[in-house]
C-alpha cells in the first residue's frame, strides 16, 4: 500500500480491487433503482408519470424499469471485466 | 378442431421432441452427467437456467399474483430478476472458476470441513425436494384441467418424461431438453399476452401497452383500473397495502435466495470458461425478462377485463368461461343478497347509504393465466399452447431440482463422503440410481402433497438466503472466514429463519399479523434478516477462532482470477 512504485507489473491485487470497484459501483445503482426507486421513494414518484405513458413512475420503476437495468449492469459488467482480464493477462483466450 | 384435440396435439409434440433430444444427448461420464462436460454455449446456458429457473410457480400463478396484488406483485417482479445481479457479479464467475460439479463440493472444499459439505448437502436437499413436489403437482393440475385426466394419472405422466431424460442425459440432457422447454413456454406465454395488448391498447408490445390508453373507453388503462379498484372498495392498484419495510424484506430475501439456490447455481457449472459464466448469466436474465416484463402487463389486461366482466352483472348471463371454471372450483359464486347480480368487491366496498357491501365472488389467481385465453375469446390453439408452455416449465424445473439432490446423494455423500474409492463407472450408476429414485419420491409428494408443501416452496428462498448465500460470498470475498465461522454462520441463519417461520406458520397461526412481527417483517422476508445472523454470527466467531491453513487464502486467490479455468475437477485443498 505504501510502496510508491505503483509502475511495476500489475499484480493481482490490483486487479481483485479494480474489480471491487466495478462491482461496488454496479451494485450501487443496483440498489438506488430497485430498493430506492421501487421501494422506498415509490409513493413520491408516483406523482409523476414517466414521460409519454400512463405508467406512474415509481410503479414502472417497480415493475418494468428495474429488470431492464439489472440486464443492462450484468452486460455492462461482462464487458467492463473482459476488458480488465485482457488488460491484466489473465483471460482465457488460448485455453 | 376442438379445445381438447389442440391440446393433445401440442402437448404430445412437445413430449416427443423432449424424449428425442434426451435420446441424442445421452451421458456417458460423470463430467457428462453432472456439469455437461463443461461444454454449454454462453446462449444455450441462457436459455436453459431461464427455463430450470421460471417454474410452474413463474408460468401459472406469478401474473395472477400480481393482478390481485397490484402494486405489492413487485417483490416477485424485482425479487426474482434482481438475484441475478447478485449471481452475475459475486457468484457465478467464481464458482465456475473453482470447477466443481456441485455446491456443496465447493463449502465442503473452501471450508476444509466435512460437517460442512454434509450441512450444505442436508440445505440442498431439503430445499430442492420441497420445491420438485410442487412442480409435479403442477405438471397433474395442468393435465387435469386441460385434459380432464386424473391428478395422479398426470403425474406419472410427467414423471415417465422427466425419469426419461434426467436418468438418462443427466446434465446434458437436460440442458438442451431445457432450451426447447425455454421456447415453448415463452412462446406459450406471449402470444396470448400480444393478441390481449392488441385487443385492449391496439399496441402489439404489452409491456408499453399497459401504460397505455384503454381503446373501448379512451381513458389511460391503470388510471381506469385504480378507478374501478377505488370504486369497488380495493386498495389502489398501482400502491399496494403492504408495509414499505416488508416489501423491501421480501424482495431482499427473494433476491439473495435466487443467488443461492443451488439448482440455479450449478448451471453455470456447464459452460466452457469464466466469462462464458457471466456472459450467461445476462443472456438468462434476458430471457427470464421477456416473461417477467409481460406478466405486470398480462396482469393488468386481466384484473381489467375481469372486472369488467363480472362486476354487478346478472349471474345469468355470465359467458361460457365462466361456468367451465365454475366447475373446476378455481370461481365460486355465492348470491348472498340473492338479487341474481354478481357483486365483486373489495373490504372497503360500501353502498350509497354507507353500509358494507359484501363480497360474493371468490376467484383463484391461477385462472389469470390458464383461463386467459377463454375469458379474452382467443383461438382454440392459443389455449393448447398454454397448457403446453405451463407443463414445460413444471417440468424444466423438476429436471433441474432432481440432478442438485441426484449429485448431491451419489457425488458429495457417496464420492466424497462415504465411498471415495468408487470408481467413475460406479458413481455414474449411483447417479443415475439416485436420480431414479428421487424421481420416484418427487411423484409421490406431488400426488400425495403433504399439506405444507405450497408454503414451504415461498420459504425456501428464506433458507437458501439465509444459509447459502452468505457462506458462498464469504468463501470468495473474505480470505480470512474460516470452518468455525462459516459452519455456525449457516446452522444460526438457517435455525433463525426457519423457527420464526414455523413458529408464525404452524405453530401459532393466529398471531401471524403485522402487530406481532419483528420490525413488522413477515415471515416471507425474514429470510433476509436471517441472512443478516448469518453474517454477523459467521464473522464474529471467525475473529475469535484460528484463521484457514494457508492453501485455503492460495485456493481464494486462485479463483478470484479466470485464467485456467479449464474442465470442472476435483479440486484438493
Amino acid at each position: 500500500m505504501t510502496d510508491s512504485s505503483d509502475r511495476r507489473a500489475p499484480s493481482p491485487r490490483d486487479y481483485w480491487r479494480a474489480n471491487l470497484k466495478y462491482v461496488g459501483a454496479l451494485l450501487t445503482i443496483w440498489f438506488v433503482i430497485s430498493y430506492g426507486a421501487g421501494i422506498l421513494f415509490v409513493e413520491p414518484l408516483n406523482r409523476f408519470y414517466l414521460p409519454g405513458t400512463g405508467f406512474p413512475l415509481g410503479f414502472w420503476f417497480a415493475q418494468q424499469g428495474s429488470i431492464y437495468v439489472f440486464v443492462a449492469l450484468i452486460f455492462v459488467y461482462v464487458f467492463l471485466m473482459n476488458r480488465l482480464d485482457r488488460e491484466f493477462g489473465v483471460d482465457e483466450d488460448g485455453e | 378442431m376442438s379445445v381438447q384435440a389442440w391440446t393433445f396435439l401440442l402437448v404430445g409434440l412437445s413430449f416427443t421432441l423432449y424424449i428425442g433430444i434426451a435420446v441424442w444427448s445421452r451421458a456417458h461420464s460423470t463430467s457428462e452427467f453432472y456439469v455437461a462436460g463443461t461444454g454449454v454455449s454462453p446462449l444455450a446456458n441462457g436459455m436453459a437456467t431461464a427455463a430450470d429457473w421460471m417454474s410452474a410457480a413463474s408460468f401459472i400463478s406469478m401474473a395472477g399474483i400480481i393482478s390481485f396484488a397490484g402494486y405489492d406483485g413487485s417483490v416477485y417482479l424485482m425479487g426474482w430478476t434482481g438475484g441475478y445481479v447478485l449471481l452475475a457479479l459475486l457468484l457465478a464467475p467464481y464458482l465456475r472458476k473453482f470447477g466443481a460439479y456441485t455446491v456443496p463440493d465447493f463449502v465442503g472444499d473452501r471450508y476444509y470441513s466435512q460437517t460442512a459439505r454434509i450441512v450444505a448437502v442436508v440445505c440442498a436437499i431439503f430445499v430442492s425436494f420441497t420445491y420438485v413436489a410442487g412442480q409435479m403437482r403442477g405438471v397433474g393440475i395442468v393435465f387435469s384441467r386441460f385434459l380432464e385426466v386424473p391428478i395422479g394419472l398426470g403425474v406419472l405422466i410427467g414423471m415417465g418424461i422427466v425419469f426419461f431424460y434426467a436418468v438418462l442425459g443427466g446434465m446434458k440432457g437436460i440442458t438442451y431438453t431445457q432450451v426447447a422447454q425455454y421456447c415453448v413456454l415463452i412462446f406459450a406465454y406471449l402470444v396470448p399476452a400480444i393478441f390481449l395488448s392488441l385487443l385492449i391498447t391496439g399496441n402489439v408490445i404489452p409491456q408499453i401497452g399497459f401504460g397505455g390508453v384503454d381503446q373501448t373507453s379512451g381513458t389511460v388503462l391503470l388510471d381506469q383500473l385504480n378507478g374501478l379498484h377505488r370504486d369497488l372498495g380495493f386498495a389502489a392498484y398501482t400502491s399496494g397495502e403492504k408495509s414499505t419495510i416488508d416489501v423491501f424484506f421480501i424482495t431482499a430475501a427473494l433476491m439473495a435466495g435466487t443467488a443461492g439456490l443451488p439448482h440455479v447455481i450449478i448451471r453455470f457449472y456447464t459452460v466452457p470458461r469464466v466469462r462464458d459464466a457471466r456472459l450467461s448469466v445476462g443472456f438468462a436474465l434476458v430471457f427470464i425478462a421477456l416473461l417477467y416484463t409481460a406478466a405486470p402487463a398480462v396482469a393488468v389486461f386481466a384484473r381489467t377485463n375481469l372486472l369488467t366482466t363480472v362486476s354487478e352483472q346478472p349471474y345469468a348471463e355470465m359467458p361460457e368461461w365462466f361456468s367451465t371454471w365454475e366447475a373446476t372450483g378455481l370461481i365460486s359464486f355465492d348470491d348472498r343478497n340473492g338479487d341474481g347480480v354478481i357483486q365483486y368487491v373489495g373490504p372497503e366496498a360500501r353502498d350509497v347509504s354507507g353500509a358494507p357491501i359484501e363480497n360474493e365472488l371468490t376467484i383463484d389467481r391461477d385462472i389469470i393465466v390458464l383461463a386467459n385465453p377463454e375469458i379474452s375469446g382467443l383461438p382454440n390453439w392459443v389455449i393448447g399452447l398454454v397448457a403446453a408452455g405451463g407443463l414445460a416449465a413444471a417440468l424444466s424445473t423438476a429436471a433441474g431440482l432432481l440432478l442438485v439432490v441426484s449429485a448431491a446423494v451419489s457425488h458429495d455423500l457417496l464420492k466424497r463422503s462415504f465411498m471415495p474409492d468408487i470408481t467413475e463407472r460406479g458413481e455414474l450408476i449411483a447417479a443415475r440410481v439416485s436420480a431414479g429414485l428421487a424421481v420416484g419420491v418427487a411423484g409421490y409428494l406431488g400426488i400425495n402433497p403433504p399439506g405444507f408443501v405450497a408454503e414451504v416452496v415461498a420459504f425456501a428462498f428464506g433458507l437458501a438466503a439465509a444459509s447459502f448465500f452468505p457462506a458462498i460470498i464469504m468463501g470468495i470475498f473474505s480470505k480470512r472466514m474460516n470452518r468455525e465461522g462459516a459452519v455456525l454462520g449457516m446452522i444460526a441463519g438457517i435455525t433463525f429463519t426457519a423457527a420464526y417461520i414455523v413458529y408464525f406458520k404452524f405453530i401459532n397461526p393466529s398471531a401471524n399479523i403485522a402487530d406481532n412481527w419483528w420490525f413488522g417483517i413477515s415471515p416471507e422476508g425474514i429470510g433476509a434478516l436471517g441472512m443478516l445472523v448469518n453474517f454477523a454470527v459467521a464473522i464474529t466467531v471467525s475473529r475469535f477462532t484460528p484463521a484457514p491453513p494457508p492453501q485455503i487464502a492460495d485456493l481464494v486467490e486462485r479463483i478470484r482470477v479466470p485464467k485456467g479455468a479449464g474442465e470442472a475437477h476435483e479440486i484438493s485443498a
